[in-house]
């Protein structure tokens, strides 16, 4: 993680709507990890970005079943579990993002056929949940011992309507980057360039 | 993962150990361990720490139509998950017994004893009622489960806010917390579950056993209470015959721990009523001490992004897909596109086609193997295209970033005859995951060369 810190900063407050447009003004909230605080994984992490905390436990390397198992390095596998609730497809897209990450960091050739479990629980969700995640992850595979060529780290950040950069948003200012109703005027184009093409091909002249 | 099995040995040591009245952990027989309760930000939050097990407890509400049979009557829905990361043995086939035996537990203990006044629940007779959603999850298992989850959820039910709603006759106003306090659920007494192990066919008996005991008992005793001495539930499992006075003294027991956690209970609910009230910090980021040394805080930090633009660009320009094989793919006819050159074969000239499994090529499988899953959707998007595009870094030759601790290999130059050639339906089938047999070609297409 880089940062930099500017002599004259002004420190954004928690609940601002919105920071300097791309001067000192940025900043991360809040951070606290505490590593090996589980007692049964070979590694756990709790990491806390101002109100949102993830929980993350990793098992590894250990045995694996045969259908999984890899013959020239380790399984990794991702679970994510959200606090409410079954876990949905946001869950799986975002295992797989976290898993591509350990994938690529991980030294999974000196372990051939074992598997590496990174299990996160979602604790509080206060925005920047993804990048709150992956820095979970990272510490507890640390913690847990599993070689890695490098650490790697997650920082969110949004764009604001304006054009402002927000760092580490808050779920707040996550919402309220429209990009929700930027999605859907786009949604709303897509949907025309259906409609005209089945037009066209169903058409009888 | 399968469950470590425990060696006769520790099972007898724990067993002579326990006739001798003496325990691992150095707990008298009806002691109990440190339980420390710690809340979220937001209401309903709740961490539960019953020594070393862990349990996590949510509570949640939403608006929704009642049931048929009981129209004035709000919904309870609860929901005990045991994490992956509780045990190595939690997968999720493999719990199936003890996870229906602790739900069914649980359901027993908070719904059937009453503890929630569910008409309170009531918005629109018939029509709209809150439902109540409890989700435990538990994080770290180190025995007595039941007790732990059993006290996670009532504190997380009397710590729970439910926004207010107001009903003017036919107009029902659901406020948002920033218009109006949330209100707290209607609760009437707190029934907690206090373990017992048997040992030796009900001979010794052990309060809130942890995980090493819990292997080695014969029997489990569960009485459910409340601190006014009603029990709510009693479930004994494990087939070991109770005499009528050991049940007895076990509820005797079971009353004294029960007044003291609830207590416990109380205290901790008003604690954090009292921070939240004077605006003082609260929250998971507080119940993390300072001086242990596993444990590290930052305070918040800025960060300068004047100069984000002009990095932008440098960035994208210097960046490397980590661990990944880049080459050009080459076009040969429509259709059919080559991405990576063969590596020389290192078995010597077999020319005939037997050599579908030969292992020379085997080493530049593994690589190609070695693309992730989106890389393979780009290669073959690439393909389709049709046309060999720059990578980032514009190599031309094939780059082969592996850490693998294999011999050196030996990267041709372009004009000699490739050995394997990969097709542009090949690299699309490795975005399977990499199967066991690598080294087998999926399909081979010589150049006609």
């Amino acid at each position: 993680m880089e940062e930099e810190t500017h002599t004259d900063a002004k420190i954004r407050a928690e609940n601002g709507t919105g920071s300097s447009p791309r001067g000192p003004g940025c900043s991360l909230r809040h951070f606290a990890c505490e590593q090996n605080l589980l007692s049964r994984p070979d590694g756990s992490a709790s990491f806390l970005q101002g109100d949102t905390s993830v929980l993350a436990g990793v098992y590894g390397p250990a045995e694996v079943k045969v259908s999984k198992e890899i013959f020239n390095k380790a399984t990794l596998e991702v679970i994510l579990r959200p606090k409410i609730g079954l876990p949905g497809v946001a869950e799986k897209s975002r295992e797989r993002l976290i898993r591509n990450t350990c994938e690529a960091v991980v030294l999974g050739t000196l372990h051939p056929r074992t598997s590496i479990t990174v299990v996160l629980q979602v604790v509080s969700d206060a925005g920047s949940l993804l990048a709150c995640c992956l820095n979970a992850a990272c510490m507890a595979l640390v913690d847990a011992g599993v070689p890695m060529r490098a650490l790697f780290c997650g920082v969110a950040c949004a764009l604001d309507s304006d054009g402002t950069l927000v760092l580490d948003p808050t779920s707040k200012q996550e919402k309220l980057q429209q990009c929700l109703a930027a999605a859907q005027a786009a949604s709303q184009h897509v949907f025309r360039f259906y409609r005209e093409s089945l037009q066209r091909r169903y058409s009888k002249s | 993962m399968k469950e470590t099995p425990l060696s006769n040995c520790e099972r007898r040591f724990l067993l002579r150990a326990i006739e001798e009245k003496k325990r691992l952990d150095g707990r008298q027989t009806y002691d109990y361990r440190n339980i420390r309760i710690s809340f979220g930000t937001d209401y309903g939050c709740c961490i539960v720490e019953l020594g070393k097990t862990r349990v996590l407890g949510q509570v949640s509400c939403e608006l929704v139509s009642p049931k048929l049979n009981r129209a004035t009557e709000g919904i309870l829905f609860f929901n005990l998950e045991l994490s992956q990361m509780a045990a190595p043995a939690f997968e999720p086939g493999r719990q199936s017994d003890l996870l229906v035996k602790l739900n069914r537990l649980m359901e027993r203990c908070l719904r059937n004893s009453k503890c929630i006044d569910t008409e309170s629940l009531c918005v629109v007779a018939g029509e709209k009622v809150w439902q109540i959603r409890v989700d435990l999850h538990l994080l770290n298992h180190d025995g007595n489960i039941i007790d732990a989850a059993s006290i996670a959820a009532i504190v997380a039910l009397c710590h729970f806010r439910r926004p207010d709603v107001s009903v003017q006759g036919d107009e029902v106003t659901l406020y948002t917390p920033e218009e109006r306090d949330p209100v707290p659920l209607s609760i009437h007494h707190m029934p907690i579950c206090v373990s017992f192990a048997f040992f030796q066919q009900g001979t010794y008996l052990l309060v809130d056993p942890n995980e090493r005991e819990e292997r080695v008992m014969d029997g489990l005793l569960v009485i459910a209470m409340n601190k006014h001495r009603e029990i709510c539930t009693i479930q004994s499992s494990g087939g070991i015959m109770l005499l009528k006075d050991q049940v007895l003294r076990c509820s005797k027991i079971a009353g004294v721990k029960v007044a003291e956690i609830t207590e416990l209970i109380l205290k901790a609910l008003e604690n954090d009523q009292k921070v939240r009230k004077e605006g003082g910090k609260f929250g998971f980021a507080e119940s993390i001490a300072n001086q242990r040394i596993t444990a590290f805080k930052m305070e918040k930090a800025p960060i300068d992004t004047s100069d984000v633009e002009e990095k932008a660009e440098e960035i994208i320009a210097e960046a490397e897909p980590p661990s990944e094989v880049v080459s050009t793919p080459v076009l040969w006819t429509p259709g059919t596109a080559q991405i990576g050159e063969g590596v020389e074969n290192s078995w010597g000239d077999l020319e005939d086609s037997e050599k579908e499994d030969d292992e020379g090529g085997g080493d530049q499988a593994i690589i190609l193997d070695g693309i992730k899953m989106d890389t393979g959707v780009e290669v073959s998007d690439i393909g389709s295209q049709g046309g060999p595009k720059h990578w980032k870094n514009g190599a031309d030759a094939p780059i082969i970033l592996s850490d693998s601790e294999e011999e050196e290999m030996i990267i041709l130059e372009p004009d000699k005859n490739p050995k394997k050639i990969r097709t542009q339906t090949t690299s699309a089938k490795q975005e399977k995951a990499p199967s066991k047999k690598p080294v087998k070609r999926r399909k081979k297409k010589r150049a006609a060369n």
